[in-house]
């Protein structure tokens, strides 16, 4: 498989000359399978461009999975162009609820006054469905969620192709509550769905001097997620949902802290920016980087 | 690579997200707790319960319920044994619903206390069974059996 990042900053979008090497667009990551099928993770303000590139290399299938409804993951929805090209079959899939069905939910944005746009509108043809806590099989990969802690009703997701395992989980808070260092592998909430992973999209939204004025906020300091990829024994870990606060030039002092945590293994974790790839196929792992 | 989890109910393996989320509020609160997943495992229980059964959790670690309720005996205010089923644990289990009832529970050092005790099922977002919450609350001046 190979993965794209259209967007990795968290909270709201944060364009300008601050942010132009890690990006100021919003959660978004396409997977392409070697079936030929796509996945796309999240929609959020990375996904409008995303769109534009698709209409001229459609997927067999195309399938988004959202990881919850918080508006930096879903801003980019309405914008998706895909959505508009008539008879397009497209799977929607998200976090349950007990209260009202996944469209429902997407359609409270979806709509007049938020959109000009109401979502029974649109001419695709969209099947909703629960993000899958057993495994799925689309086209030539497994896919399983898991509920996470974050605010709201939020998943994870694995996906595995020819043996190898890219887990995101951009929106996570496993320490509230909770010590890391200590708690069992079975009582750390996304542990299930990371573990081994070759790749791991986490949440580093905080340096570790900043975490403690936004505890509960559902977000991860550097020192948690590396803690979390430590335990959970991933090969490579992406620091994903960048502050909005956060600078190329503090993005950068974020990960020198949190290469620290790692000596003699600093390649294992890096900054996720717009326009990186990492490609997962039987020979190995490959990042490629944007080139500035 | 492992990409199916181990079932519910085995000890070590993956919990739930609701278990988890009860676990963290336990470890946080002074009012004894404990937890049993969706195949009948006691799987946690807090520090305020250890100091109540005079046993911490990690020397006793994850065990059956059934097994847990031989060793914690709860009886009616006026002695009668209460089979398991009957316990508000019980209920909250077998009959996924919430059960609060005056008890006497002899600890593990054979005393006897007099405890409120509340439990209600933990359901996830479809409905589906997650485990049971636990809560006790000490009751009337507790009373020695020997």
């Amino acid at each position: 498989m190979r993965a794209r990042v259209w967007g990795c900053r968290g909270s709201v979008a944060a364009p300008g000359p601050d942010t132009v090497k890690y990006g100021g667009n919003t959660s978004c990551v396409e997977v392409r399978l070697t079936s030929g099928h796509a996945l796309v993770l999240d929609a959020g303000t990375g996904m409008r461009p995303l769109g534009v590139t698709m209409q001229d290399d459609q997927p067999v299938e195309l399938h988004i999975m959202l990881t919850h409804l918080h508006l930096d993951h879903l801003q980019g929805l309405g914008f998706f162009r895909p959505l508009f090209s008539p008879g397009l079959e497209i799977h929607i899939w998200g976090p349950t609820s007990p209260v009202e069905h996944l469209a429902e939910r997407i359609a409270m944005y979806l709509s007049p006054p938020l959109f000009p746009v109401r979502l029974e509108d649109l001419a695709s043809n969209i099947t909703f469905h629960d993000a899958p806590e057993e495994p799925v099989t689309i086209g030539s990969a497994t896919v399983r969620s898991a509920k996470v802690t974050h605010q709201g009703p939020t998943v994870g997701y694995r996906i595995e192709e020819q043996g190898r395992a890219l887990v995101y989980l951009p929106d996570h808070e496993p320490s509230l509550g909770a010590d890391l260092a200590t708690l069992p592998a079975a009582w750390m909430s996304g542990h299930d769905i990371a573990r081994d992973a070759d790749v791991l999209l986490h949440d580093g939204q905080y340096r570790d001097h900043e975490y403690g004025a936004h505890v509960g906020w559902g977000h991860s300091s550097v020192g948690d997620a590396m803690e979390f990829a430590n335990k959970a024994d991933v090969d490579a870990l992406v620091l994903f949902h960048h502050d909005p606060y956060h600078t190329d030039t503090e993005l950068e002092a974020l990960l020198s802290e949190a290469r620290s945590h790692w000596p003699g293994m600093e390649d294992r974790v890096r900054l996720a920016s717009e326009g990186m790839t990492i490609v997962l196929d039987a020979p190995g792992v490959t990042f490629t980087e944007p080139v500035p | 690579m492992s990409s199916v989890s181990a079932p519910l109910g085995t000890p070590g393996t993956a919990k739930s997200l609701p278990l988890i989320l009860a676990r963290e509020l336990a470890s946080n609160l002074a009012t004894p707790m404990f937890l049993m997943d969706a195949g009948g495992m006691l799987v946690f229980y807090n520090d305020a319960a250890a100091i109540l059964l005079g046993k911490p959790f990690a020397e006793l670690g994850e065990i059956p319920s059934g097994d847990f309720g031989s060793a914690l005996e709860l009886a009616t205010p006026d002695g009668t044994p209460l089979r398991r089923r009957d316990t508000p644990s019980g209920i909250a289990f077998f009959e996924q619903r919430p059960a609060h009832l005056s008890v006497l529970a002899t600890m593990y050092n054979g005393e006897r206390r007099a405890l409120d005790a509340t439990a209600y099922p933990l359901l996830g977002a479809t409905g589906e069974m997650h485990g049971v919450v636990a809560v006790f609350w000490e009751g009337a001046p507790s009373e020695r059996t020997d």
